[in-house]
C-alpha cells in the first residue's frame, strides 16, 4: 500500500468516527429557540398523531459504545491504513491455522492406516470410505466414478493391469505417475504395413481379420512390435505395453482405431499424485481401487479370466 | 390529547433517562393465568433438552450435522422448507390471535414477559414489595442494601447463566455440555453463546424490561395493524368511572357526583409499562391485565361491580354487539387452518429415502470390447430413517438398460451413502439420450424412492 492510500484510509476512517461522534452530540440537545412540542405535527387518518418523545438515554449510550468498539477494533485489527493492529491478525494466518488444525485431525485418522498393509485395509470400512472420497475427488475425472475408465483411461476394475496390479505397484503408479508411449509407426510401416499389422493384432485378440493381411502383418510384428509387446503379443508390464491377445482395449478394438493407434502412436499419461495428495491419501486411493477389482463382473471379465496373459502374481483372481 | 408520558428530562437533552418502573405485586385471575403460562413455557424450555428419545436427546438442533431432532421426527436440510413453513404458521397465528384477542402473546407468552416475570419474583424475594423497593433504592448504601442487592444480582446472574446454558443445550448435547462445564473444557463458541444468551437474558429481563416492548419490539408495532373495533383489548369504562375521585367506603358516589373510579392509582402502580390505562388504548399496553386484577380487587372492597377496567372491545364498550366472525378473522383463520393442514400432511409424508443420480461429466459414454455401451454415475442415497436399510437398485420399465455392477446397497441409519453405478445397454438399437428411471427399494421395510437419469448412446456405436 502506498503512503498516499495509507493516509487516505487513515484520515477517512478517523474523519468518519469523529464525524459520527460530532453528529451524535450536535443533535442530542435542543437548539436555543426550539419550542418543546408534544407531537411531530404529523396527522394520519384524521386524528392519529405521532408523539415527539425523547429516545431513552441508553440509546445514546449504545451509539457511544459502538464508537468505543470501533476504536478498540482499529487498535487490535487491521483497518487504519497499513497498520496491522496489535494482534497482527491476517486472513492468511487464519487460513494457515485452520489448515494446521484440520491436518492435526486428519493426522490422527491417517496414522492408524500407516503400519497396516494394503491387503488388510481393503477390509477396513473407514479406509475404503476415505479412499473412495479421494478417488471421487481426484481420479474419477478420468477413470470415471465407477473406476471403469473411458477411451484412453484404463478400466481399473477388470484385473488387467498395464503396469502390474500388486499393491505396491498400484501405489507407485498413483504416487509417481506413468507415461505409456506407443511411438507412431506410420512413417516406418507405411499405409500398407499399418493395415497388415492392424489385421494381425485383430487376429491376436480373436477378432475377425483378413487372413492374408494378418499373415503379412505377423512378419512385420516380429521385427517392429515385438520389442515391447513380446513375441506372442502378450505385452510387458515393465513398460506398460498392453497385452494384445485379450479383448481389453484402451483406445478401441475396431480396425480403424487400431490402425490409428499404430500409425499415429499413443501417449498415455498418468500424472504423479504424490505431491498433490500426499502419501497417506495415495495409499487410501489404492486401497479403494484394489477393492473394486475382485468383486466386479464386467463384460470383458470372462475374456480376461480366460486369457493367461497377465504375468503370475500380478492379477488378482476373483 | 393525552398528556406526555412521564419522563425525566435531562436539561435540554433530546434523550431522556427512563424512570424506573416498580410494578406492584398483584394477585388475581389473570395474574394466576400468567403464572401458569410462565411455568408451562419455561418448563418446556428448561426441561426439554434433558429428555431422551430413542437413546438420543429428544430435542436437539444439531447444526454441524445439519439435522434437527424433535422427539420422533428428524429434520434434514431437505426439510428446511417445513421449518420455514412453521415460522410462517407462527407469524399467521400471531396475526389471527391478535385480530381476535389482542396482544395475548405480549401479556402471557412472550419470552420478554415470561422472563421479566421470573426476574421480578427474584427481585421481590430479595428487596420486598413495591414500597420497600422504592425506599431501598432511595436509601443510602448500607449493609442491608448491599446484602439485598447482592443477593438479587447473584440470583439473577445464576438464573441467566442457567438460561444461557440451557439455550446452548438445544444445539450441543446438554449432557456433554454439563460435563464440559464441570470440567472447564467448554469450547470457545459454547462459552461465547452461553455468556451471550445469559447476558441478553440478564439485561432484557433485569433492566430493559418494558423498554424492549416500547423501543425494540417490531411485533408491538405491527400488532396495532391487526386491531379493529372488535379486537379484545384492556379498557377502562370511562362512562362508568368518571368523574373519578376518592370517597369513603360507604359514601354514595351519585350524591357526591362521582363515577365508580376511586382514583386509588392501583391500576397505574401495577402496570409493568408504567402507563395509566384510564388514558385509553395505548401502544405501550401489553395487555397483561394486571390493571384488571388490581381494579377488580378494589371494586370488590368497595362493594362495586367488577369490570371498571376489563377485557372488552371498542364496539362492546359502545354498546354494539360482539362480532367474532369478520373478514379479518375469517381470512387469518382460514389461512392458518390451511397452513397447519399442509404442515401436518407434509411432515407426515416426508420422503424417508432420497435418491440422487449424478452423471459423470467427463465422458458421455464408454464402449466396451463387446459393443455394449456403458454410462457411469454416482448414486447418493439418503437414508432419513433411524433404521438401517438394504435397498436394491433397479432400472424401472426399460429392459434396454441394465445395471452392470451392483444391486444391493446397505444404508446405515440417518446417513448419506454414495456409491458408483454403471448402467449398460447391450447392443443398443437406439441412439442419443434416453430418460431412465432408477428405483431404490428395501423390500423388508418397503422404503422406496425413484429418480430419473439420462443414458447416452452414440449415433454410431
Amino acid at each position: 500500500m502506498s503512503a498516499f492510500w495509507n493516509w487516505y484510509i487513515v484520515l477517512f476512517v478517523a474523519a468518519n468516527v469523529v464525524g459520527i461522534v460530532w453528529l451524535l452530540l450536535a443533535t442530542a440537545r435542543r437548539k436555543r429557540g426550539d419550542i418543546e412540542q408534544a407531537t411531530t405535527g404529523h396527522v394520519w387518518d384524521e386524528d392519529l398523531q405521532e408523539l415527539n418523545n425523547p429516545l431513552p438515554l441508553w440509546w445514546l449510550g449504545l451509539f457511544l459504545i459502538s464508537v468505543v468498539f470501533s476504536g478498540c477494533y482499529l487498535a487490535f485489527y487491521p483497518g487504519l491504513g497499513a497498520n496491522a493492529g496489535v494482534l497482527g491478525w491476517t486472513s492468511d494466518k487464519e487460513v494457515a491455522a485452520d489448515l494446521a488444525d484440520n491436518n492435526r485431525k486428519l493426522e490422527a485418522v491417517f496414522a492408524r492406516f500407516r503400519d497396516q498393509p494394503i491387503e488388510h485395509l481393503e477390509h477396513d470400512q473407514q479406509a475404503l470410505t476415505l479412499g473412495h472420497n479421494v478417488f471421487v475427488n481426484n481420479c474419477a475425472a478420468c477413470h470415471g466414478s465407477d473406476a471403469r475408465g473411458a477411451k484412453g483411461y484404463p478400466n481399473l476394475t477388470d484385473n488387467d493391469w498395464l503396469y502390474g496390479g500388486a499393491p505396491d505397484t498400484v501405489v507407485a503408479t498413483i504416487a509417481k505417475g506413468r507415461n505409456g508411449v506407443m511411438p507412431p509407426w506410420g512413417p516406418v510401416l507405411g499405409d500398407q504395413g499399418v493395415e497388415e499389422v492392424a489385421n494381425y493384432v485383430l487376429m491376436l485378440s480373436g477378432q475377425k481379420a483378413d487372413a492374408t493381411l494378418a499373415a503379412a502383418g505377423k512378419a512385420r510384428f516380429a521385427t517392429t512390435c515385438v520389442a515391447c509387446h513380446g513375441p506372442e503379443g502378450k505385452g510387458n508390464p515393465a513398460l506398460g505395453a498392453p497385452n494384445l491377445t485379450d479383448n481389453i482395449w484402451l483406445y478401441g478394438n475396431t480396425l480403424e482405431e487400431i490402425k490409428a493407434t499404430i500409425k499415429n502412436g499413443r501417449n498415455g499419461r498418468m500424472p504423479a499424485w504424490e505431491n498433490v495428495l500426499g502419501a497417506d491419501r495415495v495409499r487410501l486411493a489404492a486401497v479403494w481401487v484394489l477393492a473394486q477389482a475382485p468383486h466386479v463382473e464386467t463384460s470383458s471379465a470372462p475374456v480376461a479370466a480366460a486369457a493367461p496373459a497377465a504375468p503370475a502374481g500380478e492379477a488378482k483372481q476373483p | 390529547m393525552k398528556p406526555l408520558p412521564k419522563l425525566v428530562l435531562v436539561d435540554d437533552s433530546l434523550y431522556a433517562a427512563q424512570a424506573k418502573i416498580y410494578p406492584r405485586e398483584i394477585e388475581g385471575r389473570f395474574a394466576r393465568l400468567r403464572t401458569i403460562a410462565v411455568f408451562a413455557l419455561l418448563g418446556v424450555f428448561y426441561l426439554f433438552p434433558w429428555l431422551r428419545w430413542d437413546g438420543r436427546q429428544a430435542v436437539l438442533f444439531d447444526l454441524p450435522a445439519r439435522k434437527f431432532y424433535i422427539f420422533g421426527l428428524t429434520f434434514w436440510p431437505q426439510d428446511f422448507f417445513w421449518l420455514a413453513w412453521l415460522l410462517i404458521i407462527a407469524g399467521v397465528s400471531l396475526f389471527f390471535v391478535t385480530a381476535l384477542a389482542g396482544r395475548l402473546w405480549c401479556g402471557y407468552a412472550c419470552p420478554q414477559t415470561v422472563w421479566t416475570e421470573v426476574f421480578l419474583w427474584i427481585e421481590r424475594a430479595c428487596e420486598g414489595r413495591r414500597n420497600q423497593r422504592i425506599k431501598l433504592d432511595a436509601a443510602p448504601w448500607n449493609t442491608e442494601k448491599l446484602l439485598r442487592k447482592g443477593a438479587k444480582q447473584l440470583l439473577w446472574i445464576g438464573f441467566a447463566a442457567w438460561t444461557g446454558f440451557t439455550f446452548v443445550g438445544f444445539f450441543t448435547p446438554i449432557t456433554d455440555l454439563a460435563r464440559e462445564t464441570v470440567h472447564f473444557t467448554l469450547s470457545g463458541w459454547e462459552t461465547f453463546w452461553i455468556v451471550f444468551y445469559g447476558f441478553a437474558t440478564y439485561g432484557n429481563a433485569g433492566f430493559l424490561r418494558e423498554q424492549v416492548c416500547k423501543y425494540m419490539c417490531p411485533y408491538a408495532r405491527f400488532q396495532s395493524a391487526m386491531f379493529d373495533k372488535d379486537t379484545l383489548i384492556v379498557s377502562y369504562d370511562v362512562a362508568r368511572g368518571e368523574l373519578r375521585g376518592a370517597r369513603k367506603r360507604n359514601a354514595d358516589p351519585k350524591a357526591l357526583g362521582l363515577g365508580d373510579c376511586v382514583d386509588c392509582d392501583a391500576c397505574v402502580q401495577v402496570c409493568p409499562t408504567g402507563i395509566d390505562i384510564r388514558d385509553g388504548l395505548q401502544i405501550e399496553c401489553i395487555a397483561c391485565a394486571s390493571c384488571i386484577d388490581a381494579c377488580d380487587a378494589v371494586m370488590d372492597k368497595m362493594g362495586y361491580a367488577r369490570g371498571l377496567v376489563g377485557y372488552t372491545t371498542e364496539n362492546l364498550r359502545a354498546g354494539k354487539p360482539l362480532r367474532l366472525l369478520r373478514l379479518r378473522t375469517l381470512l387469518y383463520g382460514g389461512l392458518l387452518a390451511f397452513l397447519l393442514g399442509t404442515f401436518v400432511w407434509g411432515v407426515a409424508h416426508r420422503a424417508p429415502l432420497i435418491v440422487e443420480v449424478l452423471r459423470d461429466r467427463n465422458a458421455l459414454y464408454r464402449r466396451s470390447a463387446d459393443g455394449a455401451i456403458e454410462n457411469s454415475y454416482t448414486v447418493k442415497l439418503v437414508n432419513k430413517t433411524q433404521a438401517a436399510q438394504r435397498v436394491r437398485l433397479t432400472v424401472v420399465d426399460d429392459p434396454r438398460v441394465t445395471i452392470a455392477d451392483r444391486s444391493d446397497v446397505a444404508l446405515p441409519p440417518g446417513e448419506v451413502t454414495s456409491v458408483p453405478l454403471t448402467l449398460r445397454a447391450v447392443s443398443p438399437d437406439f441412439s442419443g439420450m434416453v430418460r431412465i428411471k432408477l428405483a431404490a427399494r428395501d423390500d423388508a421395510s418397503g422404503v422406496a424412492a425413484t429418480q430419473t437419469a439420462q443414458f447416452f448412446v452414440p449415433e454410431k456405436p
